[in-house]
């Protein structure tokens, strides 16, 4: 990243970058560790498709399959997902609200390895834990682990213990990471910057730290239960000893459901960021968006159950968590409209950015509305663990989150490499993504309509799968192409990208007031704010946001 | 940015509200903490009255000893609280002995609750994997327990510092951050002894 760097011998660069407590650098680490794992669960999924592209497939055997699509799953979650959108807040945070690191730069470096630690001890478990048959195996109870699969009688040897502890210690990462941005956000801002006038970004961010605080941590106790039965014979999820296998799935969703919303919420935190700017627009309805974003993360406490509609829950229980999950579209189609409104009106410019965050927009919605049809509890009985519902996820994980995390790696990788990408490479690798997500994601509603269960390693010829499936798995190269072509357009900006500026999309958040990339110490001067538009008032002091601020 | 802006509209004073990072990041942690507590109290009273067969908390549980112990333990954060008191006015030697006060009391608490432990294995035969009683109460209760070896072990690694004379008044805010851990220690120590000596021995 310095001029300086290549005259260094390279184990100089190691050891900086190894000892380092610069929030930029262990942001950086995050999201390329982060990406690198992109890669190994896509890898993963593609031999998952491989195996479903025709019926009766013989690429791999039954338990290769179930080890593959808990390690997708647990992969793209903990490895891919939090690391990257902990990674984004971990750069932006300090420069968007004015300090030179985060609120205790040596707990985050120590966040960091842990999670590295934690991701290696899972990957791990692929030499070194004895599985069902006693040789070498990943992890193959699914990636929300049910009781009784975990217990020691159906899953002997080592392998869900690497499961169990190498998403326990990235946790406890994730749980470093939330403290620091929660005390970095109220405590470290610059003079002027209120907390309506932080950039959208911190609260998403804000609300993403203080549900990591409430859900992860109930993981943590989950596993260390499971733990305890399997190493020292206790009974919590051990149905043959008076424990309830249903206990486990409570924990777990009560720790799984607000980590779909930990895992978008820094996404609509990108979106809040990239509209307004390419819409040449004040964000519409600023308070709207943040008490949206709490009313979303106090409901999504009370949503978890409506995984587990076909459990036998009483019907009252039943009908509160549909009721719940109803409720919860409601901020979120709030959100939808406040970025539609930004745009209306706006001389919008489709870069590459907006690109993505537009599409967000839309595959975001289609699976939300999914996810409202899922809520209905008759219709979940139905299509419950269906490839319906994989599509459902997909459509907010990968049509949300993924989108949303290269339209802020398109919109912030000027700043943070100080070159522009690729322009021209961004749109065909916009529209392949696009396309494959769609070719692979969509049929899966249809053949999960068509009564197809989600994790079946083969099924039959002549029951109308084979060509939804074939859809599925075609979809998939498109989506290969598409990410050698993002691979490409790094490697080719990283060298001879067009140099950015300090500002290259004439935005008005502070990090777009330093250089490019920043330097270590972020500002030369500490900034003062007088509204949530600095480098608005900058540019313009005879009309600046604050004069429209509430009572001036 | 601008100065005209900025006298035409002052930055409004938010000195009202200023927490240290220190205060919110403890606060951070022990909110997290007590979300892994809630989630052992939650499957503790789940379990209550589950246990097909063995010895059932009524029986075995005995108050007296588990009231002293838990005497002890809320004593030691008054006199915590005296100490950083002590450290905040530069009253070195109260500070070290308020100190050391606490470590024992913590201390104290330990050696009662293994001992607890020992009869509950001896007498009554016990263990974690005895029935659904032994699983919720050895976790919760050992979990509650390990974070006051936690606190001890901080308690002590500040005591050891200030006797080779490396605390001074400036770390009072540091050594009042571990106070609060104690503090939540204590507080969560209340909501258990509620959980397994009252509520679960009330149960039939």
């Amino acid at each position: 990243m310095t001029p300086d760097a290549p005259q260094r011998p390279w184990t100089a660069i190691v050891h900086e970058w190894t000892v380092t407590v610069d929030h930029k650098k262990l942001a950086i680490m995050y999201i390329a560790f982060g990406l690198g794992f992109f890669l190994v669960g896509g890898v993963e999924a593609a031999i998952l498709r491989a195996q479903l592209a025709q019926h009766s497939g013989t690429l791999i055997d039954p338990d290769t399959f179930n080890q593959l699509f808990t390690m997708h799953g647990t992969t793209m979650v903990f490895l891919v997902g939090m690391p990257i959108l902990l990674g984004f807040g971990n750069y932006l945070i300090p420069l968007m609200v004015g300090a030179r690191d985060m609120a205790f730069p040596r707990l985050n470096a120590f966040g960091l390895w842990l999670f590295v630690f934690g991701a290696l001890l899972l990957y791990y478990s692929y030499v070194g834990a004895e599985g069902l048959y006693g040789e070498s195996a990943a992890p193959d109870v699914g990636w929300f682990a049910y009781a009784p699969l975990t217990s020691r009688t159906f899953s002997p040897g080592n392998s869900t213990d690497y499961w169990i502890l190498g998403i326990m210690v990235s946790g406890f990462g994730s749980i470093t990471t939330a403290v620091n941005l929660v005390a970095t956000i109220l405590c470290m801002r610059c003079p002027g910057m209120t907390l309506l006038r932080m950039p959208l970004m911190c609260w998403m961010m804000l609300v993403v730290a203080a549900l990591v605080l409430v859900a992860v941590p109930v993981l943590t106790a989950a596993q260390a239960m499971l733990l305890l039965d399997r190493f020292l014979g206790a009974h919590f999820f051990d149905t043959q000893g008076g424990g309830s296998a249903i206990l486990w799935q409570h924990v777990f969703w009560f720790f799984g459901h607000p980590e779909v919303y930990i895992l978008v919420l820094p996404a609509f935190g990108f979106l809040n960021e990239i509209i307004p700017v390419f819409s040449r627009k004040v964000i519409f309805g600023y308070a709207l968006m943040v008490a949206a974003t709490l009313a979303i993360a106090f409901i999504a406490l009370a949503v978890w159950a409506h995984h587990m509609f076909v459990v036998g829950l009483s019907p009252e229980l039943n009908s509160f968590f549909a009721a719940m999950t109803f409720l919860v579209a409601v901020p979120t189609g709030i959100k939808i409209f406040t970025w539609l409104g930004t745009m209306a009106g706006g001389r919008l410019r489709f870069a590459t950015p907006m690109l993505f965050a537009a599409a967000f927009i839309g595959l975001f919605t289609f699976g939300g509305l999914t996810g409202v049809m899922l809520a209905v509890v008759p219709f979940d009985w139905q299509l419950s663990d269906s490839y319906f519902v994989v599509g459902h996820f997909h459509f907010v994980l990968f049509g949300g989150t993924v989108f949303g995390i290269f339209a802020a790696i398109f919109y912030w990788f000027p700043k943070v490499t100080g070159k522009m990408l690729d322009e021209r490479l961004g749109r065909w690798f916009f529209w392949l993504l696009f396309a494959g997500m769609f070719v692979t994601f969509f049929p899966m509603h249809i053949s999960g309509i068509l009564g197809m269960p989600r994790r079946i390693y083969s099924y039959q010829p002549g029951r109308g799968l084979e060509l939804w499936n074939l859809i599925t798995s075609s979809g998939v190269l498109l989506q290969a192409v598409a990410l050698i072509t993002f691979l490409w357009n790094v490697i080719k900006s990283l060298g001879s990208g067009v140099p950015a500026g300090d500002n290259p999309w004439n935005a008005w958040t502070l990090e777009w007031s330093t250089s490019s990339p920043p330097p270590e110490w972020n500002f030369d001067r500490i900034p003062r704010v007088s509204s949530a538009r600095p480098l608005w008032d900058a540019v313009h002091p005879d009309d600046p946001d604050s004069a429209y601020e509430e009572g001036a | 940015m601008s100065g005209a802006a900025s006298t035409h509209l002052p930055v409004p004073n938010e000195s009202a509200w200023r927490p240290t990072r220190g205060a919110v990041g403890m606060l951070c942690l022990i909110a997290a903490e007590s979300c892994i507590f809630l989630t052992f109290v939650v499957a503790y009273l789940f379990y209550i009255g589950k246990s097909a067969h063995g010895p059932q908390p009524r029986e075995t549980l005995e108050l007296p000893m588990v009231i002293v112990n838990s005497v002890a333990l809320i004593s030691s954060s008054f006199t915590v609280v005296a100490g950083v008191r002590a450290l905040e006015h530069g009253r070195f030697a109260a500070m070290k002995g308020w100190l050391a006060l606490t470590i024992a009391l913590g201390a104290w608490f330990v050696v009662g609750t293994f001992s607890e432990w020992g009869k509950l294995m001896d007498e009554h035969g016990l263990f974690i994997g005895t029935n659904l009683f032994g699983t919720t109460f050895y976790a919760l209760v050992g979990l509650h327990l390990l974070h006051v070896i936690v606190g001890l072990v901080l308690l002590s690694g500040v005591l050891a510092c200030a006797m080779r004379g490396r605390v001074a008044a400036t770390h009072a805010h540091a050594v009042d951050m571990i106070s609060w851990y104690w503090h939540f220690v204590d507080g969560v120590w209340i909501i258990v002894f509620t959980t397994v000596y009252v509520v679960g021995r009330a149960s039939p």
